[in-house]
């Protein structure tokens, strides 16, 4: 579906709506799922990010991602300075990522306390993004919806409780994607929703016998 | 969304209405968006194209590189024979708008933020010259949105993908098509200025020096500008281009699939690989990684 606001826009930071825009959302993405501003971030650079980021900006545009700035908040030049003040410590390292990725990828690690969440997400063009694994679980997820992120005992039943209690909450899936490590260990559920669910489904949620952890993030892309 | 502009402008015309107006009606009806939310979407995009023209103009601005900067306001000095005129507050919108983002100033992207000054210097170069209300500047930008829905359809609206043609070549025709809009051509007049837009910047390439969206990207997007304005005037002058705008745009796309893949934004081929090209992007890298920036 193309809207006519999808053309002429995202109103966004330039330069490069890949570059810039979605990698802003990648950062987006990490602090949501970290749930707060990072203390420390590796942020390492793969492919085209790596080869020609800086002079896109790409570098303070993860950085403003991972202090809660939008692709179009100008704040995201002087984001570099404003981690600092912030209490952030940034790391940029280029690198060759494993496997097959789209050239313009990340792999940032947040942490925060005794909290350490590592994300790889790609920037495929006119600022949408895709989150390609979370703490090392394949996932694909466009950060377009709510989604909620479960880590559960991979055992039969685990899915069929959460979506029994998201139904008992009220919330919509509008999407899910089940992936695993290996057999038998933990499984990661991505639920995306039509809308963010409340804070009484999350301790529902989290209550649950063979659910480890649940985090709720906020739509990062339009 | 619609994919053929036969098909728009055919609809467009047995329903009496613009080409900007049908694309509001149409999607409306779709019903993922009222019709309130979309004017307030472009009436959003058009506040931030006036800021970032107004941004760019006055010449203070650097490129994050430092490769570009300044030259919007160089077109402020009467000495060409053009000075004064729309025609220079378009190329100097365009430019100013370019420069801002290149800035790291904020833009729309329309289609892209490579292609982003085309419009914006279009648009506003006619709706000052002409003193257009922002509900009449809205319907254009209405405009330029379903036709670059139709190229993103059909072709492509990627560098990476269709090389510049696909992007302020896109623009050019977005252009084209809205300024008709704009100046209150019917919807087939705008299809013939879209179709004179698209054909003259097909097979254009995208080679940006160091894969910046720095040179030639500002430049072109002046002179995509300019190519929008000589379709809008042949238009409205009654001149129509024998290709259908739908076939024009599937030629870029054919164009766009063919074309080698140094052509398409990786900084392998056409100006980028010149030995200036290559001097000038490989020195500011360099000084940018130097200086921590």
């Amino acid at each position: 579906m193309v809207s006519i606001l999808d053309i002429i826009g995202p109103v966004m930071v330039g330069p490069s709506s890949s570059h810039t825009a979605g990698a802003c959302r990648i950062g987006l993405f990490a602090r949501g799922l970290l749930g707060d501003t990072p203390e420390r971030a590796l942020v390492e650079l793969h492919g085209s990010f790596a080869r020609t980021g800086q002079g896109h900006g790409t570098d303070r545009a993860v950085v403003g991602g991972l202090l809660g700035f939008h692709p179009d908040d100008e704040r995201l030049r002087e984001s570099l300075d404003l981690a600092e003040a912030a209490g952030l410590a940034v790391t940029f390292q280029n690198t060759k990522l494993r496997g097959d990725h789209h050239p313009n990828t990340a792999r940032i690690t947040v942490t925060r306390g005794d909290r350490e969440v590592t994300v790889v997400g790609s920037s495929v063009g006119a600022g949408r993004i895709v989150i390609t694994s979370i703490d090392g679980f394949p996932v694909e997820i466009t950060g377009t919806l709510p989604a909620l992120i479960v880590v559960a005992a991979d055992q039969p039943g685990a899915v069929a409780a959460v979506t029994t209690t998201l139904a008992k909450e009220g919330g919509n899936i509008a999407t899910i994607k089940v992936s695993r490590r290996q057999k038998g260990g933990h499984a990661i559920h991505i639920y995306e929703l039509d809308e963010p669910v409340g804070a009484q489904a999350l301790e529902a949620l989290r209550a649950l016998p063979r659910v480890q952890s649940v985090r709720a993030i906020e739509r990062v892309a339009t | 969304m619609i994919d053929s502009l036969n098909e728009a402008v055919t609809l467009a015309e047995k329903a009496g209405c613009s080409l900007g107006e049908f694309a509001l009606r149409q999607e409306a009806a779709e019903g993922l968006r009222s019709r309130a939310e979309l004017e307030a979407g472009l009436q959003r995009a058009l506040d931030v194209m006036r800021g970032a023209v107004a941004r760019g103009l006055p010449g203070d601005l650097r490129s994050v590189s430092g490769l570009v900067g300044g030259d919007a306001a160089k077109l402020n000095r009467p000495t060409g024979p053009l000075s004064g005129t729309l025609f220079t507050d378009v190329l100097a919108g365009a430019l100013a708008v370019q420069e801002v983002n290149a800035a790291m100033g904020v833009i729309v992207a329309a289609p892209t933020a490579g292609g982003a000054g085309v419009l914006p210097g279009v648009l506003l170069g006619l709706a000052g010259r002409g003193r257009l209300a922002d509900a009449v500047v809205v319907r254009g930008l209405a405009t330029a949105g379903l036709i670059g829905g139709v190229v993103a359809l059909r072709a492509s609206l990627s560098g990476a993908e269709g090389g510049c043609q696909a992007e302020t070549g896109a623009a050019a025709a977005m252009a084209a098509g809205a300024g008709v809009e704009v100046l209150g051509g019917s919807p087939t007049v705008a299809a013939h200025a879209v179709a004179l837009a698209m054909q003259g910047t097909l097979g254009l390439v995208c080679d940006p020096l160091g894969g910046l969206v720095e040179i030639p990207c500002v430049f072109r997007n002046a002179t995509g500008a300019a190519i929008a304005l000589a379709a809008i005037e042949m238009a409205l002058a009654g001149i129509e281009f024998p290709i259908p705008a739908d076939e024009v745009i599937d030629t870029m796309g054919e164009i766009g699939r063919s074309m080698d893949v140094r052509y398409r934004e990786t900084a392998g081929g056409g100006l980028a690989a010149t030995p200036t090209g290559r001097r000038l992007a490989k020195e500011r890298l360099v000084q940018l990684k130097r200086s921590g920036k």
